[in-house]
């Protein structure tokens, strides 16, 4: 087009204009910016459809019970089971992971960036936590079952759970957990600028000091939200609780002692799930409204550590 | 010296020419290899009186690994003085510089060879503390790194973890009028440091490292992140604090090093990129008449 006569008797300002206002369809970007879209639409259908099946079959349950339905233990008829048992047992689940898995996944990973040499025993274990945060948690479930039913089953769950006492559930959570726990921890860490600790250092600090003062504060908000998330981990697990023993059915059995609780039977909410689930089709509404108090504290925990996350992070 | 007109674009400029000024060095090199090895120069060993001596440095070698980066140095640093560290990228200054407090013992794969005195005491010598050896000799850093606390809080940690037993806001605003920062903060001292502005978030580095009072404060390229008015506050500051400290500043900026400093060392890097010691000097007669073709041919490199 600028090429011909009638162009060149165009004046200089015409002559840019056509050229830069282009006129052409860029069929490409479109179609590409389409299908974008249409994948995003796609992967929200299939959870609102998910969401609206779950929430729409359990709700009218939630509502129609109420605080019943949350209190109420295990039971055979689906009009009196409730999930009471089941968050208690969660609940004390999330207790041995914030108990044991934080102390010793933060202590790891404080260890492992702040202390230990770069050597390749470092790198070695580095490498191996993180092999173990993927690691199917039905393994997990298995080490649950070898150690803490098994072996330690007369220990920690003697009478009649034969081993498969909530301690062993808790453990064997904990230890779910403390992979993920030691790397979120880790990259919190890492995340706090080299530059920081040199000038605590420049100024006389004891590597103590440095840690306590400065890297664990400034790396806290980083800590906390990938632990809150591990937690949640540990929430919505149901394979390995299956195997060291979450109760399927139900039991009725009242501690009145904190051991006697420790040592006594359990379940999880998902395990609750799961068993319900195959039960016959009139415990279908309780199957929905469970899961609807499962996704409820998910929602509300994620919630939490992403509050904290916006609330106390560190930019540096 | 027609530098000093060229002062506000100085530290841009180093970092574009920095390659140029490598490739002819080491063209320089290869002609005088003979000179290379002469570790120390005939002027690196000034002759102060003992007592001025603050760091003593015989043969010093710094290393990361098997990679030396620093090879045999000798020379001396004088009390009450600023002496810079000049020379192209890479040739070692930082390494060098950050031996004198032992910062570089964070550094797993690094180690020494030679020995530093200290007042006449080994830094490396076994038992010496580098806890200790660091609140005597400060630092300040290249890019400013105040901690995300308060501004009282920046300059209260080091001698907080020290034990200082006196007044600590009267400590706090001594440090901070000695690093002419105190007008511009003493309103706003519970508020962040990290809020300040570049060259106000290196004066309070500056004034974080002289909380503790130390005996020496090491500049690792203080003004390299900054505009040339907070270049020249700084370098104003320096002057003010040689009167108490001796100061060694590691700069890539020769017209700082020509402003600033009382003595100037000139180190290269050779062909194995180790950095060494070419000639060390006041820095009147460096910049003047340089003894060393390779400081001669640094220094018209840059004068050009």
């Amino acid at each position: 087009m600028a090429s011909t006569p009638r162009a060149q008797a165009l004046t200089g300002a015409e002559v840019v204009r056509r050229a830069i206002e282009g006129g052409r369809t860029d069929w490409r970007s479109t179609a590409f910016h389409g299908l974008l879209v249409l994948l995003l639409v796609l992967t929200l259908a299939v959870l609102a459809w998910l969401l609206t099946v779950v929430f729409v079959n359990g709700v009218p349950v939630l509502a129609e019970r109420g605080v019943d339905f949350l209190t109420s233990p295990l039971a055979s008829n689906p009009a009196e089971a409730g999930v009471g048992q089941a968050i208690a047992g969660s609940l004390w689940l999330m207790l041995f992971v914030v108990v044991l898995s934080f102390p010793l996944g933060i202590g790891a990973a404080v260890y492992l960036e702040e202390y230990a040499h770069d050597t390749w025993l470092t790198r070695l274990i580095n490498t191996i936590v993180r092999n173990l945060a993927g690691v199917p948690s039905i393994v997990y479930g298995l080490l649950g079952l070898a150690i803490f039913v098994v072996a330690l089953g007369d220990i920690i769950g003697p009478g009649a759970t034969s081993g498969r006492s909530l301690i062993a559930g808790g453990l064997t959570m904990a230890i779910l957990v403390l992979p993920i726990v030691i790397i979120t921890s880790a990259e919190a860490l890492r995340a706090v600028p080299g530059a920081i600790r040199e000038a605590a250092f420049g100024v006389g600090a004891t590597r103590w000091e440095v840690v306590r003062s400065h890297v664990l504060p400034y790396a806290a908000p980083g800590i906390f939200t990938g632990t809150i998330l591990s937690m949640a981990r540990a929430f919505g697990e149901t394979a390995p609780l299956i195997l060291v023993g979450a109760v399927v059915g139900g039991f009725n059995v009242e501690y009145d002692n904190i051991i006697g609780t420790l040592q006594g039977r359990y379940t999880a909410l998902p395990t609750v799930v799961y068993d319900w689930a195959r039960k016959p089709p009139s415990f279908g509404p309780n199957v929905y409204a469970a899961i609807v108090v499962l996704i409820v504290v998910l929602l509300l925990v994620n919630a939490l550590a992403i509050y904290l996350r916006n609330r106390f992070e560190q930019r540096w | 010296m027609k530098t000093r007109e060229t002062v506000p674009e100085a530290g841009k400029r180093d970092e574009r020419e920095g390659p140029t000024i490598r490739m002819m060095t080491s063209q320089t090199l290869d002609e005088s290899e003979q000179i290379e090895p002469a570790a120390g120069g005939a002027r690196g060993a000034l002759d102060f009186a003992q007592d001025q001596v603050v760091f003593d440095l015989r043969s010093l070698s710094c290393f990361y690994g098997s990679f030396r980066a620093v090879r045999e140095i000798s020379l001396r640093v004088p009390k009450n003085k600023i002496t810079a560290l000049i020379g192209p990228s890479g040739c070692g200054k930082s390494t060098l510089l950050r031996s004198f407090n032992r910062m570089n013992d964070l550094i797993d794969s690094a180690h020494i060879d030679g020995s530093i005195l200290y007042h006449g005491v080994d830094l490396y010598a076994d038992g010496v503390d580098p806890v200790e050896v660091r609140r005597r000799i400060g630092m300040v850093f290249q890019k400013p790194n105040p901690f995300p606390k308060s501004i009282y809080d920046n300059v209260a940690f080091g001698p907080r973890v020290a034990g200082y037993k006196g007044s600590m806001s009267e400590l706090v605003e001594r440090s901070l009028k000695r690093a002419a920062i105190w007008d511009e903060v003493k309103d706003k001292l519970k508020e962040p440091g990290t809020a300040l502005s570049g060259g106000q978030q290196q004066r309070l580095c500056i004034a974080r490292a002289i909380a503790v009072e130390p005996d020496v404060i090491l500049m690792d390229e203080p003004c390299s992140a900054l505009d040339p008015i907070a270049t020249l506050k700084i370098e104003e500051l320096m002057r003010e604090l040689k009167e108490n400290y001796t100061i060694v500043i590691v700069t890539h900026n020769m017209q700082q090093a020509a402003r600033a400093s009382d003595y100037t060392a000139f180190l290269t890097m050779g062909e194995d990129r180790a950095g060494y010691l070419v000639e060390m000097a006041p820095t009147q007669d460096l910049f003047t008449r340089p003894e060393h073709r390779l400081t001669e041919d640094y220094i018209t490199g840059r004068f050009g």
